[in-house]
């Protein structure tokens, strides 16, 4: 029985595949330090994150894995789903166990919920990139809040930042408590304490730009004429877009205009 | 919380003109590759967005309002018609203009899908379309999604240029066949249509041969043109219907035909009356239109003169393989990918998984099951191993009546409305 821990971190716990190779001692379990319950039988192992040695795991991984299946395994990551760190660790001992190339081999468990599971985040990532609403400001920052079901921040910047290159904007995860700010020249991760009456982290109505509710009211009104009653269909609408993302959106908020 | 007046007028002008555009079915905005590259705003590279979802159901990807509903046409099926008691509105092009930008700062849209009534003329009008694109590309370097929708009779010089600010053009063919539009829209025929439809396909060639030489000749319409007709208006069947549409993506190389179910917006005596749009119809036929474009099917497959009509109940893939059970049972350890796509219930994505997962090993159900298969209509059609789930050979009408009624069979709350429906009717 071999316990290991980690940071948390993406090469934490790339540092625990390399430790496990190191022992020869396959985990039976890996869990995040401040997560990690001692156990009663077996060994615990705390492992200190290395550069280095992630990043000859990693580069392992790279004559094995093409860039699309390595993006799933860091996807599976985000997921951060109970067990995930043993499932990347299956995959990865599957990787380095087989000589041919295992990606399409969804007959194994491992690899079937690495493409499910890194499937489900990368739909998270494209909701947020669609249901994203930014409001302005009087200084001129477009900023939203998200709370998604995976950890797809990291994921979206790049999105956000090729599309409003010439906007300053800053996208906050209220679950996660931290952000993105881009500021014209690059997007930056951002940590920032806020206290509990703030954890919502929404805007006041006094810095917002005289314009919001203009362009939200009319956004609205759009959204309402748009929709064609004779053709109603709430299956199908709920099926696009689940209850729990209308919190972000303006178009589902009560209505400014009558 | 107060308003001033102009932006009321704004909020009336809104409501009036994105009412009048709304029948028009297209919602695309990928294929664009318009990337950010003068650190401009917007960036429509990568596949389109589907930014919400009307309670219909439809995503909203883009601003799709009429520049004016003001028009000198009166085709029968159209909300805009001359004839037809409505208020009407004209936006400016710096309404048009502001009202995109600002929705798309904020991601709510991907871009403007801008059409019109026919005021004055047809250039008039067009001139106006193609002046709010420019402004957008040149003053405020607007890398959004821009689709402009071509007035017929439209100069070409005028098509030429919207094509160089819009990343699609389209001409909605309207009806499925030249009697209809007699009938509906006696101001239009298809030689108006096709016309520039025509003119659109060979500047999309032209430049794309241009760009093989020179990188920087500008790009047409860089997503390629569509059209739209509507559906249940007239007396075509599905036959004639999907008859056409390959032959517009054969002869035009459209990206897409969108069909659109007549929605009653009239009492015009030209038109059958109905009660209800046919949305099961509509469905179907965007099934058949599928299987052309992604499934390898031919258009004679699925509708032919003996069948002319989609079958309402089972969707097409299922209604070809009960009229062709030689082909089957189907060994998905063997079979080919085309074949595979053939199987009820099988689409694109578990085809290929199904490929790329039996080169380690041979397949059982349960992989398939695992990998998210769906057999409830598959299962009749296919073998693992040659063994199969359904020891009893059933024949179609078996099939189908285990599909339609069997054990755990969910049918579509739509599908079962309109069943009802006729059965009132009836």
């Amino acid at each position: 029985m071999h316990l290991y821990t980690y940071d948390g971190s993406f090469e934490g716990l790339l540092t625990v595949v390399f430790e496990a190779y190191e022992r020869k001692a396959w985990p039976t379990a890996i869990e995040q330090e401040h997560l990690a319950q001692p156990t009663m039988f077996g060994e615990t192992i705390a492992v200190h994150t290395a550069e280095e040695k992630a990043q000859r795991v990693w580069q392992g991984l790279q004559k094995k894995l093409s860039a699309g299946a390595l993006q799933q395994l860091y996807h599976t990551y985000l997921w951060e789903q109970p067990g995930f760190e043993q499932l990347i660790f299956a995959y990865i001992r599957l990787a380095y166990s087989s000589t041919d190339n295992i990606e399409g081999n969804y007959a194994a468990s491992c690899v079937l919920h690495v493409q499910q599971a890194a499937k489900q985040v990368h739909r998270e990532k494209h909701r947020m990139e669609a249901f994203v609403r930014f409001q302005k400001t009087k200084d001129g920052l477009f900023y939203a809040t998200i709370s998604p079901d995976f950890n797809v921040l990291p994921l979206i910047i790049s999105h956000f930042r090729k599309r409003y290159a010439d906007q300053r904007w800053a996208i906050y995860d209220t679950r996660r408590r931290y952000g993105a700010y881009y500021d014209l020249h690059c997007a930056t991760l951002v940590n920032l304490e806020l206290s509990p009456q703030q954890r919502h982290a929404t805007l006041a109505e006094a810095v917002m730009d005289t314009e919001e509710d203009k362009y939200k009211q009319l956004w609205q009104v759009y959204f309402d004429h748009v929709n064609i009653p004779e053709r109603k269909n709430p299956k199908l609408h709920l099926r696009h877009v689940p209850r729990r993302y209308w919190k972000y959106l303006s178009e589902k908020q009560p209505r400014l205009h009558k | 919380m107060y308003f001033r007046c102009m932006d009321d007028k704004i909020t009336g002008k809104l409501k009036i003109l994105a009412d009048a555009a709304k029948y028009d079915v297209s919602c695309s905005s990928s294929g664009g590759k318009r990337k950010n590259e003068n650190k401009g705003l917007g960036n429509a590279e990568g596949m389109g967005i589907c930014h919400s979802y009307t309670e219909d159901g439809r995503c909203v990807s883009l601003l799709k309002i009429l520049l004016t509903n003001f028009c000198i046409y009166d085709c029968a099926y159209c909300v805009t018609r001359r004839s037809n008691d409505v208020q009407r509105a004209a936006f400016t092009v710096q309404e048009v203009v502001d009202l995109t930008i600002n929705f798309y700062r904020r991601n709510y849209i991907e871009g403007l899908f801008l059409s019109s009534g026919i005021f004055k003329d047809s250039d008039y009008t067009m001139e106006r379309l193609v002046r709010v694109a420019k402004k957008l590309r040149q003053e405020h370097k607007f890398n959004g999604y821009i689709h402009l929708k071509t007035i017929p009779g439209a100069s070409e010089e005028l098509i030429k240029e919207a094509g160089l600010y819009a990343d699609r053009l389209s001409v909605n063919i309207e009806l499925p066949s030249e009697m209809s539009l007699q009938q509906l829209a006696p101001e239009k025929n298809y030689a108006e249509i096709l016309l520039p439809m025509g003119a659109i396909s060979r500047q999309l060639v032209q430049s794309k041969e241009e760009r093989k030489l020179f990188k920087s000749a500008p790009a047409f319409a860089p997503a390629g043109q569509s059209t739209q007709l509507i559906v249940g208006a007239s007396a075509e069947n599905d036959h004639q219907i999907l008859q056409l549409s390959d032959k517009l993506y054969k002869n035009f190389s459209l990206k897409r035909v969108y069909y659109s179910g007549y929605v009653p917006v009239s009492s015009d005596n030209r038109l059958p009356i109905i009660t209800a749009p046919p949305i099961i119809r509509e469905n179907r036929i965007y099934q058949a239109d599928w299987l052309m474009r992604f499934y390898g099917f031919d258009a004679k497959e699925i509708a032919d003169e003996l069948h002319p009509n989609l079958e309402l109940d089972i969707d097409p893939k299922l209604a070809w393989a009960l009229r062709n059970r030689f082909a089957f049972p189907m060994e998905i350890n063997t079979a080919d990918y085309e074949m595979i796509l053939r199987v009820p219930g099988i689409g694109v994505k578990s085809a290929k998984k199904i490929v790329s997962a039996r080169r380690f090993t041979q397949l059982s159900f349960e992989h398939l099951r695992q990998m998210g298969v769906v057999l409830k209509r598959a299962k009749y059609f296919i073998t693992c191993q040659t063994r199969s789930l359904q020891p009893q050979e059933f024949d179609s009408d078996l099939i189908r009546r285990r599909i339609l009624f069997g054990d755990g069979s969910v049918r579509s709350a739509l599908l079962r409305q309109q069943l009802d429906l006729f059965q009132k009717v009836g």
